[in-house]
């Protein structure tokens, strides 16, 4: 079968270069680094078949450190920016290390639990600054130069991050690790036996995953000049799973439609203030019982049966 | 320790919570023989092979494979020594093309697994040898099929030739005519015993006829103990034997092919 990914990619490119003309653009930045974020969720659920419930402690996380270091420090914002995603990493070392020696659900209490204590962590850590986070996070020039203080111009900068991102991850995807990482998820045992050490790849995989989650999460900080116990709660982390089923799980586009959708619904759906959850967990539930490939995984599937069908 | 043996067990013991499934098995699988492990069910036949493979660690006991001894190495590394096994359920990448589960096999030698940074297209290389190799089974002409579509029988003949890919010393082959009707059982043993030409093999098989058609030794377990070892002819007529797979030992040797044939 053909594949259309990379034209699909460029097309969605272009219309991302052109959608500040109608549309709000710190809405795309918080679509952008929230699609960036599931998309290296789905990572290790999609590709690995590794259920992560504590990929906040990296967005968190990473967001604090950003913030911290731009707003306190005065470092550059790429500076920033970067040290978020470089402790996000080292973080994914260590929870990655003790969290793939288990696997199912147990994997995914071990993250959760992980998360928590950096939750905690965050609570009462001075210099997250508790309940009230790091606020009025400075954007300074990129570069030196390059003016973010508009919106506008912050947003390509935004869009750049998440197109190299999707690049990391879709090459990722498609590499000689990511063939292995399929292998594992289609039967570890098989792998084994063919001399694959398994937890080095799925933590490798999981290091990835919690670095661009990082990147995310530190990008997000500067957009929104704000880091707070929001994005370091386990809520954070449902968002990310909801995000990744509702648009398609280990689909290479799904989770910046799920990203798309949900991030639209909470911001366009605000006036029903509490309801906007109750409407989600419904959309949820019908996405599990009716689409459960996703948003995105059902297209594939019905474009792969008339293409099928066009065939003799 | 003598290089004509390929694979030795010493007092292999494994306990599950007070069960002893496996007792004091001193093995010796001869290099270039092919030699069967049988017994009846819950004789702790797969017990051993898990063990041997090191998907168990055994309670006490030593295994050595080419006289070295690779009791406390994780699987993977057993598996980079030579030590090939496959499953009793068959054991493909479901969603993988024929191609792409022989190639992930053939892929370990390049050296790049863990290049996430690099394309998948680099893997090019591999598929003149991942095609000879399928060509070698039988299964050319489907190599763009995903395994899911193979039926049974030809998942089985898949799951050899990955194994084949790797070139092991040794392979391990746990049942693998289970479930499989006539034709694949022929065309799976012609499989084995021309694979066996340049190596060892020790397999667990229910399937009498095909044991007594293809190894050299026999080795039979009940109850987690060695009960007998030797040929099929000498094996098959062993008291101790007709009477862990019939219950009695006024059975004649041809009831027990019969029962299992």
């Amino acid at each position: 079968m053909k594949n259309y990914d990379m034209p699909i990619f460029a097309v969605l490119i272009a219309l991302l270069i052109l959608a500040p003309m109608a549309i709000y653009p710190v809405f795309l930045m918080k679509v952008l680094c929230f699609a960036l974020f599931a998309l290296a969720f789905n990572l290790l659920i999609g590709y690995v078949g590794l259920l992560s419930f504590g990929h906040a402690m990296f967005f968190g996380f990473s967001a604090y450190i950003s913030a911290y270091t731009v707003k306190v420090w005065g470092w550059p914002t790429e500076i920033g920016i970067i040290a978020g995603t470089a402790v996000a990493a080292l973080l994914g070392l260590v929870a990655g290390s003790l969290a793939i020696r288990r696997q199912g659900i147990y994997f995914a209490m071990v993250t959760l639990a992980l998360a928590q204590m950096v939750f905690f962590f965050c609570l009462q850590a001075p210099f997250t600054g508790g309940e009230d986070g790091i606020q009025a996070v400075p954007r300074r020039p990129l570069l030196g130069f390059i003016d973010i203080t508009s919106d506008l111009n912050f947003y390509y900068v935004v869009l750049a991050i998440f197109a190299a991102g999707f690049l990391i991850i879709y090459r990722a995807i498609h590499s000689p690790f990511g063939q292995v990482l399929k292998a594992i998820r289609e039967n570890e045992a098989r792998a084994i036996s063919l001399g694959y050490h398994v937890d080095q790849y799925k933590l490798l995989a999981f290091v990835l995953s919690a670095t661009l989650t990082g990147l995310a999460g530190s990008t997000k900080a500067i957009v929104f000049q704000l880091a707070s116990l929001t994005d370091v709660a386990w809520q954070m982390s449902g968002e990310a799973v909801l995000m990744t089923l509702v648009g398609g799980m280990g689909t290479v586009f799904g989770p910046i439609v799920g990203a798309a959708i949900i991030i639209t619904m909470q911001n366009y759906l605000a006036g029903f203030g509490e309801w906007v959850l109750v409407i989600q967990g419904v959309i949820f539930v019908i996405t599990v019982l009716l689409f459960r490939r996703g948003v995105v995984g059902e297209i594939a599937a019905l474009a792969t049966r008339l293409t099928r069908r066009s065939e003799p | 320790m003598d290089q004509s043996t390929a694979i030795e067990t010493q007092s292999l013991v494994k306990d599950f919570k007070g069960f002893r499934a496996v007792d004091n098995v001193n093995l010796k699988v001869r290099r270039g023989s092919i030699h069967a492990l049988i017994g009846p069910n819950g004789a702790g036949k797969t017990t051993c092979f898990n063990l041997i493979t090191k998907f168990l660690q055994p309670t006490s006991g030593r295994i050595f494979l080419n006289g070295q001894d690779i009791t406390r190495l994780a699987p993977a590394s057993v598996a980079r020594l030579g030590l090939v096994r496959s499953f009793q359920i068959s054991a493909t990448f479901p969603h993988l093309t024929l191609l792409e589960n022989v190639r992930i096999a053939l892929q370990r030698q390049l050296g790049t697994s863990f290049h996430f940074w690099r394309s998948e297209t680099t893997l090019d290389q591999l598929n003149d040898r991942a095609m000879e190799i399928l060509q070698d089974v039988g299964l050319a002409g489907s190599e763009s099929l995903v395994a899911a579509e193979l039926p049974y029988g030809r998942k089985r003949v898949l799951e050899i030739a990955t194994t084949m890919a790797l070139g092991p010393e040794v392979m391990l082959l746990d049942e693998p005519m289970a479930g499989m009707g006539r034709e694949d059982i022929g065309r799976i043993s012609q499989l084995i015993r021309r694979v066996a030409k340049s190596r060892t093999v020790l397999m667990v098989e229910h399937n009498l006829s095909v044991v007594a058609d293809l190894s050299d030794t026999i080795t039979v377990l009940a109850r987690g103990r060695v009960i007998a070892e030797g040929p099929y002819a000498s094996v098959s007529q062993n008291p101790l034997v007709i009477e862990a797979y019939m219950g009695t030992t006024d059975a004649s040797s041809p009831a027990l092919r019969g029962a299992h044939g």
